[in-house]
């Protein structure tokens, strides 16, 4: 994984080129623009709801069974559409890993 | 060289601590081993639910937590309280603490006849022990010779954003100067074991990591459940986290970015130098026990959410990365890192920081789970109760 260097008065983080989803820094209300950098260039996404400090945020607009991307990697697939500026959690997304419950539902 | 000051124990191990242990050997010697430790000041107990109706390899486990506490060079002298009739073999375990050449006293509750005269026999032989290793000299020892547990728990998203690369930096420079590094949490490099296992050393202790995920998400299937809720917990999913592949991908930069030399099982002793995985539950008490008994001397232990977590006889040091928590529980956190995600510190600098810590304490200097008196310890279970 790709190490990132965090500056000062960022509003948010994105751990990797192939992700995405921004991590908050603060908290951010909706209709508040936050700014991000990815491959050295620097992106702007509005959120469409308030999102908690922590939490993470839609940076494209995410198909339902997309998978979620954090630090290159996958974390979930989302469970619904997914546009982006959205609050991205547990909600919206699903783990694909430690899944007995799917497991028996295939049995 | 790094020099820190360390007992010297007669099998050639080095300790950071000169404790004197307490350990039932069954749930039933609990009291009489609290009582005890309460009349004898510097001493700690070891209380568990367990050392009786198990058998097998749950037997064996139980047997060789208890046994792996009593051996860590951290403690400098045993007594260890049986009741007579469990399944726990107090005379074995005695035999496989004393191949260390620590002292060790052992008192049976049936034997001497009841709760009231075992206390009293047991606070003379308290005693008696504590005399013959309070002149044990503290020694310039190497600090290769550290081994040092990572783990982390009561996670949020800082956790995999700055304290647990911050932690990666400090076992890299310890790891440098030729100490150990151990890793466990299972479960929680489930989803992030590619990664772990492409620092693997050969082909073979690549399979035996994958192998030991696989055992637990087996588990996960039997009992047919989704693990997110139980790991990630409710809390880690209130800081952020949504599955238990984020949380994997945050937790293993812990353990820096040295080659994985083996994967060992839960309390195995630590075979040499280097970076070791040991198969643990998540559970943070398991798994500190879990290193404890596998000879770590200390543990960097990182929370967003901020936990409490001690160990009877390893010191655990507490590294957040959330400012909120180290403000909110300022008694409970050694070190903040959250000053990198501000961007005011580097991810070296962080890791330097801690490094440093883990020197201190080394040496000797209380951690905040220490001064308040934060013992907790348990097995983990792989077997039912008959």
């Amino acid at each position: 994984m790709a190490e990132q260097t965090f500056q000062e008065g960022l509003l948010c983080i994105v751990m990797h080129e192939r992700d995405n989803v921004a991590t908050l820094l603060k908290d951010v209300n909706k209709g508040e623009v936050i700014t991000y950098i990815k491959g050295g260039e620097s992106f702007q996404v509005t959120l469409i709801q308030d999102i908690k400090f922590g939490h993470k945020a839609a940076i494209t607009s995410i198909r339902p069974n997309e998978v979620i991307m954090k630090y290159g990697e996958a974390i979930g697939t989302a469970s619904v559409e997914i546009p982006m500026g959205t609050h991205v959690h547990v909600h919206n997304i699903e783990g694909i890993r430690g899944r007995g419950d799917k497991q028996n539902a295939s049995n | 060289m790094q020099v820190i000051k360390g007992y010297r124990r007669e099998n050639g191990k080095v300790g950071i601590r000169n404790h004197l242990l307490i350990l039932p050997t069954v749930v039933c010697a609990n009291q009489v081993c609290s009582r005890i430790q309460q009349k004898v000041a510097e001493s700690v107990a070891i209380p568990h639910q367990h050392g009786c109706s198990q058998v097998g390899a749950d037997k064996e486990r139980t047997h060789k937590v208890l046994v792996g506490m009593g051996k860590n060079p951290n403690v400098g002298a045993v007594l260890i309280v049986s009741l007579g009739c469990e399944v726990i073999n107090a005379e074995q375990v005695k035999a496989e603490i004393e191949a260390t050449g620590k002292p060790v006293s052992w008192i049976d509750i049936q034997g001497e006849g009841g709760s009231v005269k075992s206390i009293q026999k047991g606070i003379d032989e308290a005693n008696k022990l504590l005399q013959k290793i309070a002149a044990a000299p503290r020694e310039d020892v190497l600090v290769s010779e550290l081994i040092v547990g990572v783990k982390c728990g009561g996670s949020d998203f800082t956790s995999g954003l700055c304290s647990n690369p911050a932690l990666g930096k400090a076992a890299d420079i310890l790891l440098h100067e030729g100490g150990t590094i151990v890793m466990g949490e299972t479960t929680e490099i489930i989803g992030a074991e590619h990664l772990v296992a492409a620092k693997a050393v050969n082909q073979q202790v690549r399979e035996k990591l994958f192998q030991c995920v696989k055992q637990f998400e087996q588990e996960v299937e039997r009992m047919g459940v989704d693990m997110r809720g139980g790991n990630p917990s409710p809390g880690n999913i209130e800081g952020g986290l949504s599955s238990i592949e984020e949380k994997s991908l945050g937790c293993i930069s812990k353990a820096g970015s040295a080659p994985l030399q083996d994967v060992i099982d839960f309390a195995d002793e630590i075979p040499a130098s280097g970076y070791y995985f040991m198969d643990s539950p998540g559970n943070d008490i398991e798994c500190v026990s879990g290193m404890a008994a596998a000879g770590v001397h200390l543990v960097c232990f990182t929370t967003g959410r901020g936990t409490p977590t001690g160990n009877p006889i390893v010191p655990v040091i507490k590294i957040t990365g959330n400012e909120i928590t180290e403000k909110r529980m300022a008694d409970n956190m050694d070190i903040d890192t959250s000053s990198v995600l501000k961007g005011k510190q580097t991810l070296d600098e962080s890791g330097q920081e801690i490094y440093e810590a883990i020197i201190d304490v080394a040496n000797g200097q209380e951690t905040k789970a220490e001064i308040l008196g934060h013992q907790e310890f348990s097995i983990s279970r792989i077997g039912i109760s008959l």
